[in-house]
């Protein structure tokens, strides 16, 4: 049982589901996880109480239980909580919980009644809650840009952009929001590369995830790639063969034409929800997105010279966005000297992770950036090249899927009430991509 | 939390709510409400605000109710006579057409928490049992339980606890879930919710309808039901199947645990259901929530311990992505040390040596010691990278390098020569207190081998009275004493010194007496000081890393599921000592209790087979392992054992028949088949395990098969000294199976043996003890530990028969 709830921004909010425990126990926990440097685990015990907690949209969100409750239930349900604070409120973070406090107080009653989960079901708390949500977000032209002439609603835009979706699910019923279903493919990539490039390790975990704004929707039908094939041995089709290795669905999703046809039924509920997970190990079906060839150098006067080339091997049509090249460097950097080839790009030193950043917003794939740093280290050794570790790259790649997966169709059913917009979109987040040297 | 200008706020919003305009404008008395909810948030005390907030309870605004009502329960208890103003609002509300406002209303009545006010929540809590709406059942039921804590000893009618069991049949799983969670706490002290089997199987075929919650619930409730016959049981297994491999990590963990308790007696069952579950929680490592990959892998390390096999091919997947927080990473390097094999650990080094210089100094110093614990095994290799590390003159990696290759020399004896030229020059870098007394270690114990070691140990020394460190001082003493006894021209003087100052000087009553203690001892003269302190330089016993032993499940089932794996260090896999390895070592091996390491339900059903002693054990179940205390120290070298076992041979041989007084031979065959197949490590470790030191080995499945091995038996009335050999020569050996067998049979106990022994082809393994000084007592005892570690690594394999048949 979950004995107390609350998420913690600046000032605290606090839901006391069992009555036993005081106001104390909010600072009490805030004192134990603020006075430790770093993150701590989820598990935190101070005298007799069991704290767990996650961490979303730069809060903490946090149960107290007893010691024989199931952790699992507890990060999921938790998880599942942040989850639908997001679908209420349009979105994560301190402002939009702040403002939103009555719909979230409202949200927990009915989820938890003494400490029980009763439901996280969106389908059945839109019956329950009550209060409207106030999006965080203010007016803003460019939210129009939707918008036609006459304030119609054109199908000439073909790119919702990224914020569309994050908005607040009920807002569609009493603001005349659009009825609109996204169906997001998004696939996160854990990749290592050999010093010698040789990929090491390279994984993908993806999900399909629905967000649907319509308040009541019948059956929807998605159509993934036909030659998709599951497991090492099944191989269907001659076209390029796009495979994972493990896949599951979410409950409400009927199969019956999965076999055949490759395609998912489901009446998704309110709100955003992952219809199907996948993993891939092992076995990307095209060659890993970035190479870096790095040169390292001690110049005569101490200094450490590092030229770094960074490789986009994507299709010419895709490019990343948001690359970040973190370079390891020696203890005690001082200073940094860059060569960068557009302006665009910025890097720094961040001596508290000790570490050269490199941005760059923009990479095309086929193309090819180079930078070069010159850092001032007193007392560098040769010893100290052993500090250059594995640079990581973080990154994000729109309209990509790394497995390959597509989604063909994304049919409603034709007794729709509303006419309303399909949206598909793709995106491929590095999960971990180091790159040793 | 205080909060500037609370009194202020609340003044003013008492005066907003009792203003009638706002009363009077939904839309403003709804906003004010808000406001006071909000100040409550915050942490303002708003308890002056309870009379305006009953008022404003009588409202047919819903989010208003439901608003006020948050505030009503919260302050309740401070204002139980206002409250009663409440009640009459509340009871209204129950019989409201709108069953959302009913369900609000009795959920509210029951969260009031008032003694005083039972006894008018008792009937709607009556009535809404009976309510058409699903929602309201839902509240109603959960009402009666925190009624029932209210006045905790109260008796419950029974009644509402008969309902409540009928309830298990409402067609709201919700509702039917509720009621389980109802009844475990009304009837908490009866041992919770009866479980019979017809509750059982109707749980089962409605978890379909239940979410992933409500799945839990049910499937934690079930594992107080016991089946009645072998066939419900696979019947229920069968069910459950499914929800094992669940996508949901909640579900699946719950299944598991419910599988591992039903099946307590089925080890095999158990290693197939650990095994069918490895795939869902790898998935789970690889959740988008880094806590949940924190769950996952706890749990997969609790799994390992029972088959340290498990994740073997997917080693991969357990390296750190480089944004992950350190609490996954340290987990994740844990995990990677029991993976390593021939094949892997070039990768898995490459891997680790990364992290050696993360930023995060935890993590750093952990990748340090996951590499020393790889170099137990993989010794040169790892050597190599510590060894490279220590370039870096950074204090906190060198402290880790320098403890790291401390617990490393102490397994390995043979890396000391690279260790000891690693250590010139370390002092310089080291910083902190454990790391100092690491390298102070070394230097007495390997002091002959490190050049500059009296320097070192003179800069310490002169630096000795600004040292804040106790552990530091203690270990200079020590390791001075010791670097006297192998260098005693350098050391003489700066021993002499370093004495006079703890003895003289220093205000720490601890290192005062050591520093007395070893003048005393040095006085005695120097053959008893190196006596006392040149003790073992190593222990390679504690080396075994591949091959660990599996540990039955049962040890670890009741804690899978819960919070007790994700406690700090909750399996600490590493014998990571802080401190010298002595003081670990020194510790004297507790008697490992053999019912508790090794599974008792295989000794049932083979008991050990000491016929042939002529004396046998009189039964199975008085196992004499408790008395018996078996340790490994003094060490016995190889070749100190082929000395006294030939001795004893030859011994035997002249004085034929006659038994010498301090001497023991016997002869004895055991029964188990399949230990012949078992890997020299697998057998090597699982007689560590209740301390027996093996020796030497022929290897696996050739003839003539043997084993040498040795312990010491303590106790009453005097230590003695086991040597041992396991031997099997070949199948042609039957003449002696038939005399034992007849002897079984005249005793009557044959059935059970026979049973699990003639169906396989059944192998005699002939033990030949040697025992010095004699002691039969002992040797019977120490014969019945070995049959039973025998059996079990032979029933183990069994097991493992039965799993691939499943």
């Amino acid at each position: 049982e979950i004995c107390l709830l609350f998420c913690l921004f600046s000032l605290f909010r606090g839901i006391y589901f069992r009555g036993e425990t005081g106001d104390d126990v909010v600072n009490v926990f805030y004192q134990k996880v603020t006075a430790l440097p770093g993150d701590q685990p989820p598990v935190v015990m101070v005298t007799y109480l069991h704290f767990l907690h996650i961490r979303q949209g730069g809060l903490y969100w946090v149960a107290t239980t007893t010691a024989d409750s199931s952790p699992f239930t507890i990060v999921e349900f938790l998880n599942r909580l942040a989850a639908l604070v997001k679908d209420y409120c349009g979105g994560l973070s301190e402002k939009s919980v702040q403002m939103n406090f009555a719909l979230i107080y409202e949200l927990l009653d009915e989820v938890l009644d003494y400490g029980h989960i009763q439901t996280t079901s969106s389908d059945m708390l839109k019956n329950f809650l009550q209060s409207e949500a106030v999006s965080s977000r203010p007016f803003s032209l460019f939210d129009l840009s939707n918008v036609g002439l006459f304030g119609a609603d054109t199908q000439q835009s073909k790119v919702a952009p990224s914020s569309a979706a994050a908005r607040p699910i009920q807002a569609s019923r009493e603001q005349g929001g659009r009825s609109e279903i996204f169906v997001d493919v998004v696939e996160r990539m854990s990749v290592v590369v050999g010093s010698n490039g040789v990929l090491m390790k390279a994984d993908v975990e993806g999900e399909i995830r629905v967000k649907c704004f319509m308040p009541s929707c019948s059956e929807i039908r998605i159509g993934l790639n036909e030659e998709l094939s599951i497991g090492k041995s099944q191989l269907r089709g001659y076209g390029a063969a796009v495979r994972v290795d493990r896949c599951s669905f979410h409950q409400g999703v009927r199969l019956d034409e999965f076999d055949s046809h490759r395609i998912l039924r489901l009446c998704p509920s309110q709100g955003e929800q992952t219809v199907m997970q996948y993993q891939l190990t092992d076995d990307l079906p095209t060659a890993p997105p970035f190479r870096l060839f790095p040169t390292i150098e001690r110049d005569g006067t101490g200094r450490l010279i590092l030229f770094l080339k960074l490789r986009c091997d994507l299709p010419p049509k895709s490019s990343a966005v948001n690359v970040c090249a973190s370079v390891p460097v020696p203890k005690g950097a001082v200073s940094l000297s860059q060569e960068l080839s557009s302006p665009d790009q910025s890097a720094e030193l961040q001596s508290q992770n000790r570490a050269v950043v490199w941005q760059i917003p923009r990479l095309a794939g086929g193309t090819q950036l180079s930078a070069l740093f010159k850092l001032d280290v007193p007392g560098l050794s040769s010893a100290s090249m052993l500090e250059v570790g594995p640079v990581g790259l973080s990154f994000e790649l729109p309209k990509f899927s790394a497995t390959g997966l597509q989604i063909r169709f994304l049919r409603l059913s034709p007794v729709q009430p509303a006419p309303s917009q399909r949206w598909v979109r793709y995106v491929t987040h590095s999960d971990s991509y180091s790159i040793r040297i | 939390m205080p909060y500037l200008g609370g009194e202020e706020t609340v003044r003013e919003l008492k005066r907003a709510l009792s203003n009638p305009n706002v009363q009077a404008e939904p839309l403003r008395y709804r906003n004010t409400v808000l406001r006071v909810v909000r100040a409550m948030s915050q942490g303002v005390n708003v308890s002056g605000l309870f009379s305006e907030m009953v008022k404003a309870c009588a409202t047919v605004d819903v989010v208003q109710k439901k608003l006020v009502y948050m505030f009503l329960c919260s302050y309740a208890s401070l204002n139980p006579e206002l409250s009663l103003l409440v009640i009459n609002t509340l009871r209204k509300d129950c019989q409201d057409p709108n069953p959302m406002v009913r369900s609000l209303a009795l959920r509210n009545m029951s969260n009031l928490r008032l003694p005083s006010l039972v006894e008018y929540v008792e009937q709607p809590l009556t009535a809404g049992l009976r309510d058409r709406a699903a929602c309201v059942r839902r509240v109603a039921v959960l009402g009666w339980a925190k009624l029932y804590n209210l006045q905790p000893g109260s008796d419950i009618d029974a009644a509402v606890v008969n309902e409540l069991y009928s309830l298990l049949r409402d067609p709201d799983p919700v509702v039917m879930v509720n009621c389980l969670r109802a009844l475990d706490e009304i009837l908490k002290e009866e041992g919770g919710v009866v479980i019979n089997k017809p509750i059982t199987h109707h749980l089962l075929n409605r978890m379909k309808e239940c979410d992933v919650w409500g799945q839990c619930e049910v499937l934690r409730v079930l594992q107080r039901y016991r089946p009645q016959s072998d066939d419900e049981l696979f019947d229920i297994l069968s069910l459950l199947d499914a929800s094992l491999v669940s996508p949901h990590p909640p579900v699946m963990a719950a299944t598991l645990s419910l599988f591992l308790s039903l099946c307590a007696d089925l080890p095999a069952v158990s290693l197939a259901a650990l095994e069918r579950v490895s795939g869902p929680l790898l998935a789970a490592c690889g959740s988008g929530s880094r806590e949940m990959r924190f769950t996952a892998l706890c749990h997969i390390q609790l799994l390992m311990r029972s088959v340290p096999g498990l994740m073997g091919p997917h080693f991969k997947r357990f390296f750190c992505g480089y944004a992950e927080p350190a609490y996954i990473k340290q987990r994740k390097m844990q995990i990677m040390v029991e993976l390593v094999n021939d094949e892997n650990v070039s990768m898995l080094l490459d891997e680790l040596k990364g992290y050696c210089t993360d930023v995060n100094t935890d993590t750093a110093q952990a990748a340090i010691q996951a590499i020393g614990h790889i170099g137990r095994s993989y010794s040169d290799r790892c050597l190599e990278i510590l060894t490279g590390l220590l370039g870096l003159k950074q204090d906190h990696i060198t402290s880790a390098v320098v403890q790291t290759l401390r617990d490393l020399v102490w397994v390995c004896p043979q890396c000391s020569d690279t260790v000891c030229s690693a250590l010139e020059g370390c002092e310089e870098t080291l910083q902190d207190s454990q790391g100092r007394q690491a390298l102070l270690w070394l230097l007495g114990v390997y002091g002959d081998g490190v050049s500059s070691a009296p320097y070192t140990l003179e800069a310490f020394i002169d630096g000795v009275k600004s040292e804040v460190s106790l552990g530091v001082k203690m270990e200079l003493l020590t390791a001075t004493m010791r670097l006297f006894l192998t260098r005693p021209a350098e050391t003489q003087d700066m021993l002499g010194r370093l004495l006079h100052y703890c003895i003289e000087e220093e205000t720490d009553m601890c290192v005062r007496d050591l520093g007395l203690l070893y003048y005393h001892l040095l006085k005695c003269g120097i053959e008893e000081t190196r006596n006392v302190l040149q003790g073992r330089r190593s222990d390679p016993s504690l080396g075994v890393l591949i091959g660990r032993p599996a540990q039955p499940i049962s040890q670890w089932a009741c804690s899978f599921n819960t919070l007790e794996p994700l406690k700090k260090g909750g399996t600490v896999t590493q014998t990571a000592s802080r401190g010298s390895p002595e003081h670990e070592a020194s510790k004297p091996k507790t008697a490992v209790e053999l019912p508790e390491t090794l599974d008792c339900s295989h000794i049932h059903t083979d008991p050990p087979d000491s016929a042939s002693t002529g004396q046998r054990s009189d039964s199975a179940a008085e196992l004499p392992a408790a008395s018996l205390t078996l340790s490994l120290s003094p060490t016995l070298s190889p070749e100190e054992f082929e000395r006294r076992w030939l001795q004893r041979c030859s011994l035997q041989s002249e004085e034929a028949a006659e038994e010498s007084s301090d001497f023991l031979q016997t002869e004895e065959r055991i029964c188990c088949s399949a230990v012949l197949q078992r890997s020299p490590q697998t057998l090597q470790a699982a007689m560590q395990l209740v301390n027996i030191q093996t020796l030497a080995f022929t290897p696996p499945s050739t003839l003539p098969w043997r084993v040498f091995f040795y312990t010491h038996t303590a106790g009453t009335p005097a230590s003695t000294l086991i040597l041992g050999e396991l031997l099997y020569a070949g199948e042609a050996d039957p003449a002696p199976k038939d005399e034992e067998e007849e002897e079984r049979k005249a005793d009557g106990e044959a059935a059970a043996e026979d049973l699990t022994g003639r169906k396989d082809r059944q192998v005699e393994v002939k033990v030949t003890l040697k025992q010095q000084p004699k002691d039969e007592e002992a040797v019977r005892a120490f014969l019945s530990v070995l049959s039973t570690v025998l059996h079990t690594l032979s029933s183990e394999r069994h097991d493992e028969h039965a799993a691939t048949h499943l």
